[in-house]
């Protein structure tokens, strides 16, 4: 929710069914936050070095992470330009949509807990 | 023989015997590796015992609880050619393959790990979700499929005891 101000009061987040603790007086229905992005080309030559011997592809998690986090903040903004303070029962997606590139998608439902 | 023909054998020997070396060394490599993480997962399970993840939605605890945020934790991971051409024989049989089994275990418990290390002071984790997916590499079919698998939960406070 974004105040006047411009000083965000934070948005809760949850995978719970409810905010534990609080109980839910209004609710807004669904609210989904998605990106698809594309492998970064020296991170593509750094993978696939790594790929040689297997193992954990830093570059990816990094890339896979930041794209979380940004489908994420995009739900957020969803849920707060409905006046929303939490949302609750959260899933997260991930596909690859075309070769090299993956869309994520975080979705669920806003509401306002007391 | 003549010089040239001790080159020659030299040449067909090297030819034939560096794809062996290559393929030992990457082995070797990936097997060093996957000890290494291995010791580092177990490290850090122990170092997180106190904190229970749970897959319910509730914990029966009747104390209050005083904070609660979502967390996340992800990892890609990939087996590499070795482990794709050990699969590949596997397929001729059929039957467990043991080299993925392995790689997705590692993959789940270091997802489990770094959700627990973004919120290191909660004192449960409730309804842990899983999720696996495939990242297919660009170069289609014949390129190595990476794995990415993302845990997510639900982190809990209780309020002190008084």
């Amino acid at each position: 929710m974004r105040s006047v101000t411009g000083v965000q009061t934070p948005i809760l987040l949850t995978n719970l069914e409810t905010v534990p603790g609080r109980a839910i007086r209004v609710h807004y229905g669904l609210v989904s936050g998605s990106t698809v992005r594309a492998k970064h080309i020296g991170r593509d030559i750094m993978a696939g070095l790594k790929n040689i011997v297997g193992g954990e592809l830093k570059g990816y998690t990094e890339l896979l992470n930041e794209a979380r986090n940004e489908a994420v903040g995009r739900m957020v903004a969803h849920a707060a330009s409905l006046g929303a303070n939490a949302v609750v029962n959260i899933r997260f997606s991930t596909s690859s949509v075309a070769s090299g590139a993956s869309e994520l998608f975080a979705y669920g439902t806003a509401v306002t807990v007391e | 023989m003549t010089v040239e023909d001790i080159i020659g054998v030299l040449f067909v020997l090297l030819f034939f015997i560096s794809p062996v070396i290559v393929f030992l060394t990457t082995w070797w490599i990936s097997a060093e590796m996957e000890k290494n993480h291995y010791r580092s997962i177990h490290a850090r399970e122990q170092k997180f015992d106190r904190l229970p993840v749970v897959p319910t939605r509730s914990s029966d605890s009747r104390r209050r609880i005083v904070e609660s945020r979502l967390v996340t934790g992800s990892v890609v991971i990939s087996g590499g050619p070795l482990k794709r051409l050990t699969a590949r024989f596997r397929m001729i049989i059929g039957g467990p393959i043991r080299g993925y089994e392995i790689l997705l275990d590692r993959a789940r418990r270091e997802a489990i790990l770094r959700m627990k290390e973004s919120f290191p002071e909660a004192d449960m984790i409730l309804n842990l979700r899983l999720e696996t997916s495939t990242i297919v590499r660009s170069q289609g079919r014949e390129g190595m499929a990476a794995v990415e698998v993302v845990a997510s939960g639900t982190a809990v406070r209780y309020a002190p005891v008084a």
